[in-house]
């Protein structure tokens, strides 16, 4: 039995047992998670973030340095509204709030030239985060944030559904015209123009569509953080680590920035805590040389193994059938 | 002086050239001729350094410069001048002229240089100052010679002189180019306009597709039946 | 009387403090505009100039001499970030398109390696290096005898670059190159030279920018990115590729960065610049003196 064909020929079997063993795990996890839920959440929200921003950025070619100014405003929103209302509805709420804020950052800034579209985003991280200490400071006088905590089971699973939810609707919104119209858009935006796309709607729209899911990521972590303030909710590292994430996997299929989400989150996680100045700086390192020898990412890296492997393997079997020929 | 031989030149998996020779000596003025997107100026690029060819060989003055870097060839003593809308529009006509003269050993010698620019072309001398972009067409293709001039050139290839000139105006840049020749300077001119052009070349060559596809005096292929019928609409 | 005297003491220092501003996005302006980088490390080097400003100083070396250590030693790493890494990310995007975002990305990278390597060697405690403390009085307030210096020191660069641009061979081959890589190729111009050249004196105004700083605050590890923040409001603010429009938004900037801080709240001035940005792109997308 050869391996190439058994993957071939009973492909959506293996596909099937795949999922069952996954469902299996996730059900399972509680039982033995323990500290690793934390873990497990931190893989999810970089996933959640890095699909969002490939989905923007990745297709239309525009940069939003952003990520992190909506998944902050997501934590605001949860600590805003805690004591009001219950999460389903608090999630929502954030993601809608990081939706207007990002239909009014598009329109101001998605009709300039790209450049200038990234600069804005860059200091929307640092804008917001200014103007919630003053408000925080001069209105309500509280310092730092602290919220209701809830059981980190039930985070992940939510977590895990909103995920869920933003892979099942950037799949059907790839496949959709909007979906369309923004690859046009990567590909040559005035070219698209001319075809009758409506440019700077589709930018804003689709922009707008990729904030919901990060401003409910943070809505959702919030509950486990107990203690938050706007330079933690806020930090540019939710902005790069996603982006780096979505890169390294590869911004321009689905599947790309989830891997890459997963994997920095889980080396984030295990690795930053204790070894936190040589992780960046490894961070930076792997950044740099991912740009330089994997520019399409991993996902790009993909056919090209394909494509030697599979010469490798007939290679090797044209020469057992040369052996064989030779024997006979 | 430049011996073109066995080009062969692709963009991506398109080829462009297919083939080429060509051979242009001393003080001759060469033609080379066809319709937009035979491969003209992708031909005068590749000469250039601009880009790179798959195959074949560029020479120079008996030494081979199909590998070296445009800024290298260029101080060999080919220049290149583009259609008159390459100018640097963010500068001066002054300034545009200047570049010309880059090349350290041309730096040196710009201001005599320029004065001959100026002699040539006295209306240059007025707008030195005016920024490139206000300017009519006729004067823009004199900056962009002038701006060729300025590197004491002994090969001067030019690309598509007419472009977005009226007739008369054409003819007064041929006239210039005879000029040039007459100081001594050996020309390549690309066009579209077939006429005129043969008219003025010692020996010219058709490019048709990416291929070479006649080559001969410049006076006998005005009578040739093929450019006949093919350019000349007779 | 009293309230406008300090009215006017903010907006002199405002001004004096703009022009290091000025200075630091004339920097950036050069490696956006020509070598199409959004320079994320921009305000790393200027950290880097002045820690090294500090450091220099504890060895026995004038602060007002160092940019003349730190200079060409910024002005090398940054000609080897554009002749390396920028030169073989551009040889490598799937599409040219793909360069800027790339650019960005790898600057990314290079960001955190300067700040951690930094915090390595350096730590992350603020270091003392005021200098030139000496008060100057002036219409009821002190003026640092540094802030003069700084905004004379950043002045006589700012003409030194303009006229550089404007009137050398290799100034103008930068503008050639800014405009059109191939056809300044054609006459003759080596422009993988230049874009490093650019780049590298963008890393040098930023490191004598951190020199200038450096006299007037205590320096930190932390430092760099603020600045990188401000230099890119400015940088937009002003139009990319104009040195007089660099300066010009600088001071703005400075006048309004004092002004906010003296009379409402320190924290809101990133906010104030901000607004101010989103306006002046919604009248005039291209900043205050910039092209087309």
């Amino acid at each position: 039995m050869n391996i190439t064909r058994l993957f071939t020929t009973h492909r959506k079997l293996l596909l099937m047992g795949f999922l069952i063993l996954l469902i299996a795990f996730v059900l399972t996890f509680p039982l033995y998670g323990g500290a690793r839920t934390r873990v497990l959440i931190t893989m999810l929200v970089y996933a959640i973030l890095a699909m969002s921003w490939a989905m923007f950025s990745g297709t239309t070619g525009y940069m939003s340095l952003a990520p992190a100014a909506f998944f902050g405003t997501g934590i605001y929103t949860t600590y805003l509204l805690q004591n009001h209302l219950p999460l389903p509805i608090i999630i929502v709420a954030a993601g809608l709030i990081s939706f207007v804020l990002a239909v009014l950052l598009g329109l101001v800034t998605l009709r300039l030239k790209g450049i200038y579209f990234t600069i804005f985003t860059f200091g929307l991280v640092v804008f917001i985060p200014n103007v919630v200490t003053y408000v925080e400071g001069e209105v309500t006088q509280h310092h730092g944030w602290y919220f209701n905590v809830l059981d980190r089971t039930i985070i992940l699973y939510t977590m895990l559904g909103l995920a869920v939810v933003t892979v099942l609707a950037i799949y059907l919104i790839r496949r959709s015209r909007l979906g369309l119209a923004m690859q046009s858009i990567g590909g040559n935006e005035e070219a698209a123009e001319h075809m009758g796309i409506d440019t700077t709607r589709t930018k804003v729209l689709t922009f707008a569509i990729s904030a919901i899911f990060m401003g409910a990521a943070g809505a959702v972590l919030a509950p486990s953080l107990s203690y938050s303030n706007p330079t933690i909710a806020y930090s540019a590292f939710y902005s790069f680590v996603p982006i780096v994430a979505a890169v390294f996997g590869g911004m321009g299929s689905l599947q790309g920035p989830i891997v890459g989400g997963l994997l920095f989150g889980f080396l984030e996680k295990t690795l930053k805590v204790e070894w936190n100045t040589y992780f960046m700086l490894g961070f930076g390192i792997i950044i740099v040389l991912v740009i330089l020898f994997l520019p399409t990412g991993m996902v790009g890296l993909v056919p090209i193994l394909r494509d030697k492997l599979g010469g490798a393997i007939s290679k090797w079997r044209k020469g057992r059938e040369g052996e064989q020929h030779a024997n006979t | 002086m430049l011996q073109v031989s066995r080009l062969n030149v692709f963009y991506g998996k398109s080829q462009a050239l297919r083939d080429v020779s060509l051979k242009v000596n001393e003080k001759e003025i060469v033609a080379l001729v066809g319709v937009n997107g035979a491969g003209k100026t992708t031909l005068l690029n590749t000469i250039s350094g601009l880009l790179r060819p798959a195959s074949g060989s560029v020479e120079f003055l008996g030494k081979r410069i199909d590998r070296l870097a445009p800024h290298k060839i260029m101080n060999l003593g080919i220049c290149q001048i583009p259609e008159g809308r390459k100018l640097f529009s963010d500068m001066t006509v002054g300034d545009n002229l200047e570049m010309g003269a880059y090349s350290s050993a041309a730096w040196k010698r710009r201001k005599e240089t320029l004065e001959r620019v100026y002699k040539v072309f006295p209306v240059l001398k007025e707008r030195r100052n005016q920024s490139a972009k206000k300017l009519s067409g006729g004067e823009r293709q004199m900056v962009a010679i002038g701006r060729g001039l300025m590197s004491n050139p002994g090969l001067c290839m030019f690309d598509e002189p007419s472009y977005g000139l009226a007739p008369k105006l054409f003819l007064e840049v041929l006239e210039v180019v005879k000029q040039l020749r007459e100081q001594g300077i050996t020309i390549l001119l690309v066009e579209q306009n077939v006429r005129n052009t043969l008219q003025i070349a010692d020996r010219a060559y058709v490019l048709e597709n990416g291929h070479i596809v006649l080559e001969g005096k410049g006076k006998d292929l005005l009578q040739n039946e093929r450019v006949k019928t093919a350019y000349l609409g007779m | 009387m009293a309230e406008a005297e300090r009215l006017l003491g903010l907006i002199t220092i405002g001004i004096l403090a703009g022009g290091v501003y000025g200075l630091l996005a004339v920097g950036l302006s050069l490696q956006i505009g020509v070598c199409r980088v959004l320079n994320i490390t921009h305000g790393e080097f200027l950290m880097l100039g002045g820690i090294l400003t500090f450091t220099f100083s504890q060895l026995g070396i004038n602060p007002l001499l160092a940019p003349v250590i730190v200079g060409p030693i910024l002005f090398g790493l940054g000609f080897l970030l554009q002749a390396t890494l920028f030169r073989g990310v551009k040889a490598r995007v799937p599409s040219p398109s793909a360069f800027e975002g790339n650019a960005l990305l790898a600057a990314f990278g290079v960001m955190y390696v300067i700040q951690y390597l930094a915090r390595i060697r350096f730590g992350t405690q603020s270091l003392p290096s005021q200098y030139l403390t000496q008060p100057v009085p002036y219409v009821g307030i002190n003026l640092a005898v540094n802030l003069i210096v700084g905004f004379a020191i950043a002045a006589a660069l700012g003409i030194a670059v303009y006229l550089f641009l404007t009137r050398s061979r290799v100034g103008k081959a930068i503008r050639a190159t800014a405009e059109d890589p191939p056809t300044a190729e054609l006459m003759g111009v080596n422009t993988n030279t230049i874009l490093a050249v650019c780049f590298g004196l963008g890393g040098l105004l930023a490191a004598v920018a951190g020199t200038l700083v450096s006299m007037r605050t205590p320096v930190s590890t932390a430092m760099g990115f603020n600045n990188t923040v401000i230099a890119l409001i400015v940088v937009t603010l002003g139009g990319l590729g104009s040195v007089p429009g660099s300066f010009i938004a600088g001071i703005i900037i400075g006048i309004v960065s004092m002004l906010v801080a003296g009379l409402w709240e320190s924290v809101l001035i990133v906010p104030v610049y901000y607004a101010m940005l989103m306006v002046l792109l919604l009248v005039r997308p291209t900043g205050i003196l910039g092209k087309k």
